[in-house]
């Protein structure tokens, strides 16, 4: 088999989970993304293990390695998720702008809607009540 | 004779090995799964319905497992489908359910860089491959012989020559199993209130 075969294919395959990452709102879409970019290193690992046939194999050893570091990430990347949805109450990524220096950060186009587009103004001790306004609140206090 | 005789140029640069004109049954199951498994990595990156990405992705992996079967990596291929497909995937889907993530159609499943993503990824597919296949176009895989990863020769390999790293893997599960379930334990005896936050109150009504 030619070594373009599998080389090409991963390198595709990297370049969606790229297009994933950068382009997925949902924090648990991301996560998939990066395993797609994990496998397709896994897949350049095997084919250049089985090409070079060294007697160490380091290619398939360092793929169980990635797939071992690829499920302790996923367990990681999945409870720092539900906290912060649970602390927030979206799994948004863009939405999480608490660190942003700028105020733009603050008219996101999905924020325009609700009711807290004064609130970099000094509405932020309004108290609504649900989680996902207290998440909104605290995003406030954090900027002002 | 000589009309039959390729250029001198293509034999130095085709070498001992047949051409892409002529693939192979192996070249052809590859290309066949390589493409089910590319359809299904666009559609997993690309769909609106949340589930349906992992399901998807499913697809994706297990294709991949093939492509190790293909590539004569047979434990890989298993760690693979038992790792990915059963416990990640899986573990994905919980994700998508305790978070709420809607069932049907969401419309903001993109977010609103998704041109600029577009076009990263396809600068970045256009120069991977582009150097990948110049640099490969003419390298062979010999995948005759004992397979290259079977069984007995992965236990060889992993027990006898990277035995440290195994140990040492086990110790960085160990360390995200923990993690994950102190990151993930709810806080009900939490009585450190941050100052300037509302949010531990809002934690123990819901």
């Amino acid at each position: 088999m030619h070594l373009a075969y599998p080389a090409v294919l991963a390198a595709l395959l990297f370049s969606v989970g790229l297009y994933g990452v950068l382009a997925r709102r949902n924090a648990i879409l991301v996560l998939m993304s990066v395993e797609l970019m994990l496998n397709a290193v896994n897949l350049n690992l095997v084919a250049f293990d089985v090409w070079l046939r060294d007697t160490l194999h380091s290619g398939q050893a360092l793929t169980l390695f990635t797939i071992a570091i690829a499920a302790a990430e996923i367990g990681i990347g999945l409870a720092i998720v539900l906290a912060v949805y649970r602390n927030r109450g979206s799994s948004d990524i863009d939405r999480l702008r608490d660190t942003a220096e700028t105020d733009e950060a603050e008219t996101l186009p999905d924020d325009a809607e609700a009711d807290n587009a004064e609130l970099p103004h000094g509405g932020g001790n309004k108290d609504d009540g649900n989680d996902e306004n207290s998440g909104k609140t605290k995003k406030a206090e954090a900027t002002t | 004779m000589t009309l039959h005789t390729a250029p001198p140029v293509f034999i130095a640069a085709a070498g001992d090995h047949p051409g892409f004109l002529s693939p192979s049954g192996v070249e052809i199951a590859f290309l066949l799964v390589g493409l089910a498994t590319l359809g299904a990595a666009v559609i997993t990156v690309t769909t609106k319905q949340l589930v349906h990405a992992a399901l998807w992705l499913v697809v994706a992996l297990g294709g991949l497992a093939v492509e190790y079967l293909l590539l004569t990596a047979e434990f890989i291929a298993w760690v693979q489908v038992l790792i990915y497909v059963g416990s990640i995937v899986v573990l994905l889907l919980f994700g998508l359910m305790l978070t709420r993530a809607p069932i049907g159609r969401s419309p903001d499943a993109d977010s609103g860089n998704r041109w600029v993503a577009l076009g990263v990824a396809a600068a970045t597919a256009a120069a991977l491959v582009w150097v990948v296949a110049d640099a490969f176009r003419t390298t062979w895989i010999e995948l005759d012989g004992p397979a290259q990863g079977s069984t007995e020769v992965t236990g060889a390999f992993l027990f006898r020559n990277w035995v440290l790293p195994f140990e040492a893997l086990s110790v960085l599960l160990l360390a995200a199993l923990v993690g994950a379930i102190v990151l993930s334990r709810r806080r009900d005896t939490d009585t450190t209130v941050r100052p300037g936050t509302n949010g531990t109150a809002k934690e123990e009504q819901s």
